[in-house]
């Protein structure tokens, strides 16, 4: 094991100690939302202690002080991804609301009929519901990239399937189900060798691999706050400041406006123009300690360390003998989607659960790609920094728990 | 035996097993000898809507009692379904409409009464109480033998 002050980091972390079923607590649904370190519990209630106010428009301290904190995380978000410039982060909801936000506001000014989105099958369903309803309404096609065995993107597929239709291409970085990384930077090149923007959705890479803006050069880049050690409800959407000028707003109201008269409103500039109404300011402080968390273990220690637990967990549920792992990619992130033989994942997640083991069982909002695999579900076990090779032994313990009780199983 | 008199006779099954692990496996025992639901009514018609895992339920009335016969794609599920057949099926609508069926919490399965929990345990019960309403109402109306 590399050095890595697992333990002292536990301790940041209050929800782990704690626990369930009378067992220890062991959170393997990291893919799913992470847990919150002291720093931005504290931040959200220290927000609430001291600077809780409406923000941009008030003269008073407080709304002033807020503000500038506000302002000040949309420059660490900028640095932290390395975009060119602060006007191109947008905060949202969540990376949900910045792919509907994307999907509409791109939708209405560059789709026609007949066109085309490139999407890949293993997509998450908020990858692939808001560009499947906008091109119904716009007559347009979504068009699924297909996928190898193993989890891998099929690369010439992908050549083949770009051409003078296609308008977007939106790819994930990292898949929630398999853990596949994708060659995206690869992705983005050959899409704008044909002037196709790209999206990249960022949910499950951003807490793994961070990212840098201009070295993968995509038009699009979207992430969640709550997978990334921050509160729920806030997330970021990066836009090419190009494109987030030419596309209209997308929610309109108050904060967005520069003038509104009552026939017609001239619109606010960037990054305004897309922040419609009292923004999560809560939720900005909060990541604005994650990402403060984050730089300070450093991103590259946590891929080292996510990187052994995740080579010793698959070679403990290989060594099972049983264990079919979904997606088997060369490059992965810290998650293993798997089945226990014959038996259903909820069954196994019944189970594991009663084992004090918080695991994901389900089409984990990937309904296209379960269905690829012609699988039922499966059990997801996704780990973070926090997590330790005990707790795996303990998630192999839960396993062979399943396998006693329903081992005969044919159902 | 009375609805009442099945549901005790279960818990005092259930009760021989100290460790919840035991139960389960009794409850992997139970699901394993359900008959087998006929392959035809393995379709969307007969799906009990509000479980996580796939539920069929299939229900025959002969001479004023119900008969039901199901199938999940689950264990734990089709176990469940299992015990409700057993407390349930061969009873008239009425004994059906009128029974409480208190004796999951009793058994030591706690977790699978939440209302939360989408094992559709709420929703299995209501689709049996529902074909017994439905039964009742054909009855009156002068029906006899038939399925639904």
């Amino acid at each position: 094991m590399v050095s890595f002050p697992v333990n002292k980091i536990r301790e940041d972390f209050p929800i782990l100690h704690q626990k369930v079923y009378g067992r220890p607590l062991v959170y393997f649904d990291n893919a799913a939302s992470t847990q919150k370190p002291v720093q931005v519990i504290r931040a959200i209630s220290g927000y609430y202690e001291t600077d809780n106010c409406n923000i941009h428009r008030g003269v008073h301290f407080l709304s002033q002080r807020a503000t500038e904190a506000y302002e000040e995380t949309r420059k660490m978000v900028q640095r932290f991804i390395n975009a060119a410039s602060s006007n191109e982060i947008i905060f949202t909801k969540g990376t949900t609301e910045s792919i509907n936000l994307v999907a509409s506001s791109f939708g209405k000014q560059y789709i026609s009929p007949g066109d085309e989105v490139l999407l890949s099958i293993m997509e998450h369903h908020s990858n692939i519901v808001p560009w499947q309803q906008m091109c119904i309404e716009k007559g347009a096609k979504v068009k699924f990239i297909p996928i190898r065995e193993n989890g891998e993107l099929d690369m010439d597929a992908f050549r083949k399937m770009v051409n003078e239709r296609t308008k977007l291409v939106a790819i994930t970085h990292v898949s929630n189900v398999l853990g596949t990384i994708n060659p995206v930077k690869e992705i983005i090149a050959i899409a704008h060798s044909y002037n196709i923007p790209v999206l990249i959705d960022g949910a499950q890479s951003i807490s793994h691999l961070g990212a840098d803006m201009q070295d993968l050069d995509c038009d699009f880049y979207c992430f969640s706050g709550h997978k990334m050690y921050a509160p729920m409800g806030i997330g970021v959407l990066y836009g090419k400041e190009k494109f987030l000028e030419a596309i209209p707003p997308y929610q309109s109201g108050g904060e967005m406006i520069k003038e509104v008269f009552t026939d017609h409103t001239t619109f606010n500039e960037l990054p305004f123009k897309f922040e419609a109404g009292t923004p999560n300011v809560e939720g900005v402080y909060g990541l604005h300690a994650a990402i403060s968390y984050l730089q300070g273990l450093g991103m590259e220690n946590i891929r080292n360390y996510e990187n052994e637990i995740l080579n010793y967990a698959t070679g403990k549920l290989n060594a099972m003998g049983d264990i079919r792992i979904i997606g088997t990619a060369k490059e992965k992130t810290s998650l293993i989607s798997f089945l226990i033989g014959s038996i259903h994942p909820y069954d196994a997640g019944v189970i594991i659960d009663k084992m004090g083991i918080a695991v994901r069982t389900g089409h984990h909002c990937a309904m296209p790609l379960i269905e690829w695999y012609k699988i039922p579900a499966t059990v997801r076990a996704s780990f973070a920094f926090y997590n330790t090779v005990e707790e795996i032994d303990s998630l192999v313990e839960a396993i062979q728990k399943v396998r006693k009780i329903f081992g005969r199983s044919t159902i | 035996m009375t609805i009442t008199e099945i549901q005790e006779q279960i818990v005092s099954e259930f009760s021989l097993f100290e460790e919840w692990e035991d139960k389960y496996s009794y409850l992997d025992d139970i699901a394993r000898s359900l008959p087998k639901l006929d392959e035809n009514y393995k379709t969307e018609q007969y799906v009990i809507t509000g479980c996580q895992s796939k539920v069929w339920l299939h229900s025959d009335y002969k001479d004023g009692r119900i008969f039901f016969t199901a199938d999940s794609e689950t264990s734990t599920t089709k176990g469940i379904v299992s015990l409700l057949i057993r407390v349930l099926s061969g009873h008239t609508p009425d004994e059906i409409l009128n029974a409480d069926m208190g004796f999951i919490e009793k058994i030591g399965l706690r977790e699978h009464l939440s209302p939360f929990r989408s094992n559709g345990l709420t929703s299995m019960i209501k689709q049996m109480k529902l074909y017994a309403l439905a039964y009742k109402t054909k009855s009156e109306v002068g029906g006899q033998n038939s399925d639904i």
